[in-house]
């Protein structure tokens, strides 16, 4: 146990010392994070002042309050893994970290948590102000804080374990950027960023029902806005579960598959 | 101009026949471009399932403005950006001498020798889309329209290009600029909509601190009949006006360029 937490220490520094190397990337992947909810955003609150204060249940404050939880949300979750990893792969860096006594996915957590940590940084200070901007009704108890902390956490750790296993796909092929468009249309509308899935046409919330992206980011936010009932909210994070063991299984499998792969390329 | 037709026809050519090495990169190619347009329209479906209309604009307007927003950025991404990446990484690696030398005028041709042929997908896919738009409007269009149109389109693409070329410029003072460009793809994210949506602060950042609106949102007004004289001729005398500016600056910026021996 403590080699793990010495491990992680280790990580955990060495990943904040290279990324504050990099400020300006931080600040562009920053920019996209928040421009797009604020879009969003826009569209709908015009969409609601047009249908006379509201659309589907929502008033433009509510899909205010939406879209900035959101946007917090999708900043908490997302990763970039698929960047990376297939950068990795094409220049072989990927051996260099094989060569370590630990699974390279663990660079990855330390890598995306001290990203986080730091961009916090920025993005609450613009979340008040976007907040005194659009006027957001929002109403946080500290039952719904409660409720939303293991959304938020399952939430992360599945969206982290989904994209990593696509990022895997570069084993395979080097077109990584023509799936990852493929990953992300059906995510910008299942998991809620274009609207809240209340207001999908009927059929397509149903196969959105089926599809894993509403418990990588809507969830939490619909949690954490109080528009989850008590049973719903038991449901949901038996869902969350059940797909992380999917996502923790189909990771082992594809990643050793991969991994032969690799070493046959002799990379 | 003949030797800018003519270079750019060289280029061209020497693109294509470049690509045509990669075939697989067209279908991949017309892949992204299916996806990014059906994420467009679902976009609007969704939105016109709970109005009728978005800050006065019908859904065959908006229509337009995808249209619109899918041709401007092919062009942006078939000459512009490659472009400008390729001026960046010479300044940086000094190799920009290669173009120094030359007998041409040299912003010519760095603005015309790297293109990504495919990316031509989206400006066709794009006017599908306008054309699908145009048919769907009540009023029939008129000439004027069409003239207006496609002067809004000219103007439009000149003032990305131009401003592109004024941030690309700035790397003869920073050498390490590449994420400039990336930061004006995020934020013309916003031209896919309606400028008139934003607040005023965010409609005037838009307009006047990175041109998305002329972009996208002035020729589709101009298609629609909406676009005064007066708007049309602001936006061509800003193009015009940052199209001299940009040239200015690039040849300020070419002194200050120091070349790989020097």
């Amino acid at each position: 146990m403590t080699e793990w937490v010495d491990m992680y220490r280790a990580q955990l520094a060495t990943t904040f010392a290279t990324q504050l190397q990099y400020r300006a990337v931080l600040v562009i992947w920053l920019l996209g994070l928040i421009l797009s909810p604020v879009i969003s955003l826009v569209v709908w609150m015009t969409v609601a002042t047009s249908g006379g204060g509201q659309a589907g249940g929502f008033t433009a404050p509510a899909f205010a309050a939406y879209f900035l939880a959101l946007m917090v949300v999708n900043h908490l979750t997302f990763t970039w893994i698929a960047w990376e990893f297939e950068y990795r792969v094409r220049n072989g860096q990927l051996s260099g970290l094989l060569l370590r006594p630990t699974d390279p996915i663990h660079i990855d957590i330390a890598a995306n948590v001290t990203y986080k940590t730091i961009t916090l940084v920025i993005v609450i200070p613009t979340v008040i102000v976007l907040g005194a901007v659009f006027e957001p009704a929002i109403e946080i108890t500290p039952v719904t804080i409660f409720a939303f902390i293991p959304a938020l956490a399952l939430a992360a750790v599945l969206r982290f374990l989904v994209e990593y296993i696509l990022a895997m796909v570069a084993f395979w092929t080097t077109r990584v950027s023509a799936i990852n468009d493929l990953y992300y249309v059906p995510l910008f509308f299942f998991s809620g960023q274009l609207v809240p899935l209340s207001l999908l046409p009927d059929t397509v919330r149903l196969i959105g029902l089926a599809l894993p992206f509403r418990w990588m980011l809507s969830f939490p936010v619909e949690v954490v806005l109080g528009r989850v009932q008590p049973d719903d909210l038991i449901t949901g994070y038996v869902a969350q579960i059940g797909w992380i063991v999917i996502a923790l299984a189909s990771r082992v499998v594809i990643w050793r598959a991969g991994l032969r792969r690799y070493a046959a390329v002799g990379a | 101009m003949a030797s800018v037709v003519r270079l750019l026809a060289v280029f061209l050519r020497v693109g294509i026949l470049n690509e045509l090495q990669y075939r697989t990169n067209l279908y991949v190619q017309l892949f992204r471009s299916s996806l990014s347009l059906v994420t467009g329209l679902a976009g609007l479906g969704v939105v016109f399932s709970h109005t009728q209309t978005l800050a006065g604009w019908s859904p065959p307007e908006l229509l337009a403005i995808l249209g619109v927003y899918l041709v401007v950025s092919g062009v942006l991404r078939f000459a512009i950006q490659p472009a400008m990446e390729r001026l960046m990484e010479d300044v940086r690696n000094g190799t920009l001498d290669y173009i120094l030398t030359k007998p041409e005028d040299s912003l010519v041709l760095v603005s015309v020798r790297a293109v990504e042929v495919w990316r031509l997908a989206d400006v066709v896919l794009g006017s599908v889309v306008i054309g699908a738009a145009v048919s769907q409007m009540h009023d029939r269009i008129d000439a004027w329209q069409v003239a207006g149109f496609v002067i809004a389109l000219v103007a439009a693409a000149t003032t990305v290009y131009s401003f592109l070329l004024i941030l690309t410029t700035l790397s003869f003072w920073f050498v390490r600029l590449e994420n400039i460009l990336v930061i004006f793809q995020s934020m013309y994210e916003a031209g896919k909509w309606p400028v008139d949506i934003y607040p005023a602060w965010l409609r005037g950042a838009l307009t006047f601190l990175v041109p998305v609106a002329f972009a996208t949102t002035v020729p589709a007004q101009a298609l629609a009949g909406r676009l005064t004289p007066v708007a049309l001729a602001g936006a061509v005398a800003l193009s015009a006006s940052l199209f001299t500016a940009a040239r200015y600056f690039w040849s300020v910026g070419l002194r200050r360029y120091a070349g790989a021996s020097a």
